[in-house]
């Protein structure tokens, strides 16, 4: 299927319009999920590490250090991740298979279309950019620690601010995006398979995105710690 | 011309066409009857080449598909237009851009050209001020036009329909019938209709080839079928008490 995506190309204009279509369904679409778990999460990560900070010895700034270490490690490009696998593989399994369904694959396959390279490689093409929502995932899970940090009464906004700049790695950064360029094509692959090879009708197109969601799921996770043992271990 | 020879499909252990033998002609509406699970849609799925076969050749005015190569298929299949039991109008289209995609796909045309042939298709299938709709906007028989459109807009040489008219109430599906087979005469194309539908057989079937189990039982036209002895197309074309006076007041007055 993957060797499929990238031969026998669609025609540009045509491909240009579907590359379009599935950034704005899947990057641009995802935008205020991610915006509003980011940011929500950042401030209960930043609430917790205070209240379990008891000792008068911790430094004040660890709260900062802590959400930002938290966020960019693992919340951003996992977690938004295994999120991101419910709503976006989710929607490309269900979209690909209702297509599947109502035979309007066959309809492109008549034409003599390769219908892989038409369904999947706008996805891919579209998720390239997947790094930017995990970007504004990491900015926004760090403001929402500010804003819980300084409101709630946790903590100071210059203590917050000294905490997310303190020990800054940038492989931090790098291993972040790696990961997060890795379950992009965990993302943009896993579902389509689900959805271009799947049989029956409705029933079946529900029980593919639930296949799709966990599968997509177990590979972003299993592939976390494999490259969490590369990179860092 | 579209000849079929010795064709041979099975699905695993299941043997689904047993050595079917035809041709549809140029110009000429052709019907594929039979049963539910008599083989249609396989049979037609064959031709289509979405369904590769064991035995037999299927050529396409002299053309034998499976020796074409990949290009050569391409080129073959950008000729057919089809047109599904469901329609498979692409949800994410309105009506103008399912019937522009062909264009779109395999042209070089201006988009201002490509609008005009859409509008001249679509006026010709009769559907006015339907551009800007959504498929799920439609109703079946609009639906049904729009995929006629479609699958017409490319000018192309063989036309495939599989079941065209389920699920319409049988005034809409007369005339999808009429349109299917006035567009064969007007275009010359070839054109292979799947159906179990009675009316459609005495309507417009030129040609009609009768499956039962994957083996072709009977072969002849909507004149010969009221004539002929044989006992499978009779149960079956016949099944009804309508269509059993139908063909005894038929018989009698060509006595």
């Amino acid at each position: 299927m993957i060797k499929d995506t990238f031969r026998k190309a669609t025609k540009w204009s045509v491909m240009k319009s579907l590359i379009l279509k599935d950034i704005d369904d899947l990057v641009i679409g995802s935008m205020g999920i991610v915006a509003f778990i980011s940011f929500f999460v950042g401030g209960v990560v930043a609430i917790q590490t205070s209240l379990n900070m008891t000792n008068p010895f911790i430094p004040k700034y660890l709260v900062g250090f802590a959400t930002r270490q938290s966020i960019i490690l693992e919340f951003a490009p996992t977690f938004i991740s295994i999120i991101m696998a419910g709503k976006v593989g989710s929607f490309i399994t269900s979209s690909i298979g209702t297509m599947r369904v109502t035979e309007q694959i066959d309809a492109l396959e008549v034409m003599g279309i390769n219908t892989i390279n038409y369904l999947v490689f706008p996805k891919f093409v579209a998720l390239t950019l997947y790094p930017f929502i995990i970007s504004i995932a990491m900015f926004l899970g760090i403001l929402g620690g500010l804003a819980a940090c300084v409101y709630g009464g946790y903590g100071t906004y210059a203590d917050y601010i000294e905490g997310i700049q303190i020990d800054f790695i940038p492989f931090h950064m790098a291993y972040a995006f790696i990961k997060t360029m890795v379950f992009a094509f965990i993302l943009a692959t896993i579902p389509s398979f689900y959805g271009y090879y799947m049989e029956g009708g409705a029933l079946e197109v529900g029980k593919a995105s639930t296949t799709s969601f966990v599968w997509t799921s177990v590979i972003i996770i299993l592939s976390n710690y494999l490259l969490t043992s590369l990179m860092l271990g | 011309m579209i000849k079929v020879n010795d064709l041979h499909k099975s699905f695993g252990e299941t043997h689904v066409l047993k050595g079917i033998t035809t041709a549809f002609e140029k110009g000429k509406t052709s019907l594929v009857i039979g049963q539910s699970g008599s083989g249609k849609t396989v049979f037609l799925k064959c031709l289509l080449g979405l369904y590769n076969y064991e035995e037999g050749t299927i050529a396409y005015d002299g053309k034998i598909f499976s020796q074409l190569s990949t290009d050569q298929r391409r080129e073959m299949r950008a000729k057919i237009g089809m047109v599904f039991q469901g329609s498979a109008l692409f949800d994410s289209m309105t009506i103008e851009e399912n019937v522009m995609f062909p264009l779109r796909m395999f042209t070089k045309q201006s988009h201002s050209e490509m609008e005009d042939r859409v509008n001249t298709v679509l006026k010709r299938v009769k559907l006015k001020d339907a551009h800007h709709k959504m498929p799920s906007e439609a109703s079946g028989g609009m639906q049904k036009r729009v995929a006629i459109a479609r699958a017409i807009v490319n000018n192309p040489k063989y036309l495939f329909c599989d079941e065209p008219n389920s699920g319409l109430d049988p005034k809409t599906a007369i005339v999808i019938d009429n349109l299917i087979h006035e567009i064969t005469e007007e275009f010359n194309i070839t054109t292979v209709i799947n159906s179990h539908d009675m009316n459609s057989v005495m309507e417009i079937g030129e040609k009609i080839v009768f499956l039962k189990d994957g083996v072709k039982a009977w072969e002849g036209s909507n004149k010969t079928i009221f004539q002929t002895d044989n006992e499978a197309v009779t149960n079956f074309v016949y099944s009804s008490n309508l269509f059993k006076k139908v063909r005894r007041m038929y018989l009698e007055e060509h006595d």
